[in-house]
């Protein structure tokens, strides 16, 4: 079950990459719905510059990467790996809170899958 | 659908920053206490992919273009509580990218995070109360779900602006126009959300939080809701 589960997360991180790496390119540069919005109604211009626009990631390039597909597709690889690094650390601290308190959960069962799983 | 700096003013802002902290706190709270083991590394995929997919942008008219929230995946493949987190966790990171606007950050989680996460776990709820109780029907809701969370988040967007927009623009004219546009890239949400629901459905149906009801009572005499008061 465990190496079933962990083969299910690598497929599906390969997955994403790919998607952030090379479909990535071929998305459409167009203006998305609030932008076309705020251009047709006259108020795109009260939008100020975003504190990191100099930032080495910003607009999803990658400072000093000048091929503009190459550029895209690095940034959204460091994007993934950042929000998954992120989000596994987030939720992994959230399950340890909980195992900490489990008593006072009133959820005894909360390790359903532990017994099986859960590493030594 | 991202909102720079600069759209709304600051005392909204602020205040959209409070609901925000709430709903992120609120979430974290829940998670902690009802986040299965093997579901925690599957949320920190599904933030990833939908940074991934955020990415993605797909064109609806002409010149314009859309792409996924994810509220509506995120909460039916890990639950409302961890789907908020999920989608809180990616619009943090995309401030590194200067997607977004930092003091626009709480109106972002507001109406990404909170509204499209919860309004349509709302939506997806009901669905799967008046559709059959299959795959079939999971995958169905998600779409339909995803689709409405769109819109939702948009007009969440417009009662922000109606309180305090920076621009002078009538407030029937935006909602009439950002009600239009989302509703086309709402389709477009709702098409991802339930080609992937239904891939994960296909792939690791014990792994969809939306669909847990379906798992027949399986091995060892255990009851699906095995965390009700099973202590030995």
């Amino acid at each position: 079950m465990r190496s079933n589960l962990r083969l299910f997360l690598i497929g599906g991180l390969l997955v994403t990459i790919a998607l952030a790496v090379v479909v990535s390119g071929f998305a459409s540069s167009s203006p998305d719905g609030l932008e076309r919005v705020a251009e047709d109604k006259g108020f795109l211009e009260t939008a100020r510059d975003h504190l990191f626009v100099d930032g080495p990631l910003a607009d999803y390039t990658v400072e000093g990467v000048d091929n503009e597909r190459l550029s895209t597709g690095l940034s959204g690889l460091i994007g993934v790996l950042v929000t998954f690094g992120v989000g596994l650390a987030l939720f992994a601290l959230l399950r340890s809170i909980r195992s900490g308190s489990e008593g006072d959960a009133g959820n005894p069962g909360a390790s359903e899958d532990a017994g099986s799983t859960r590493a030594p | 659908m991202h909102i720079p700096d600069g759209f709304i003013n600051a005392s909204t802002s602020l205040a959209a920053g409070a609901a925000a902290a709430g709903g992120v706190g609120v979430s974290l709270r829940r998670a902690a206490q009802t986040l299965q083991e093997r579901q925690a590394p599957l949320a920190g995929l599904v933030a990833a992919y939908i940074f991934a997919v955020q990415m993605l942008n797909f064109p609806v008219a002409a010149g314009t273009s859309g792409h996924l929230l994810g509220g509506v995946l995120a909460a039916v493949l890990v639950g409302p509580w961890a789907g908020c987190l999920c989608v809180a966790v990616v619009l943090l990171v995309q401030s590194l990218f200067a997607d977004g606007g930092l003091t626009a950050l709480g109106l972002n989680i507001t109406n990404m995070a909170v509204v499209g996460v919860f309004g349509g776990w709302a939506i997806f709820r009901l669905l799967r109360r008046a559709l059959p109780a299959t795959k079939t029907s999971v995958v169905v809701a998600s779409g339909i779900a995803a689709g409405i969370s769109v819109v939702l988040a948009a007009s969440a967007f417009v009662v922000e602006y109606a309180i305090g927009g920076a621009g002078g623009a009538p407030v029937g004219t935006v909602l009439a126009a950002m009600v239009g546009v989302h509703t086309l890239i709402g389709i477009g949400e709702g098409v991802i959300t339930a080609l992937t629901v239904g891939v994960v459905l296909g792939v690791r149906p014990d792994l969809v939080y939306g669909a847990q009801d379906l798992q027949a009572p399986l091995v060892l005499g255990a009851r699906p809701e095995r965390a009700a008061g099973e202590v030995s």
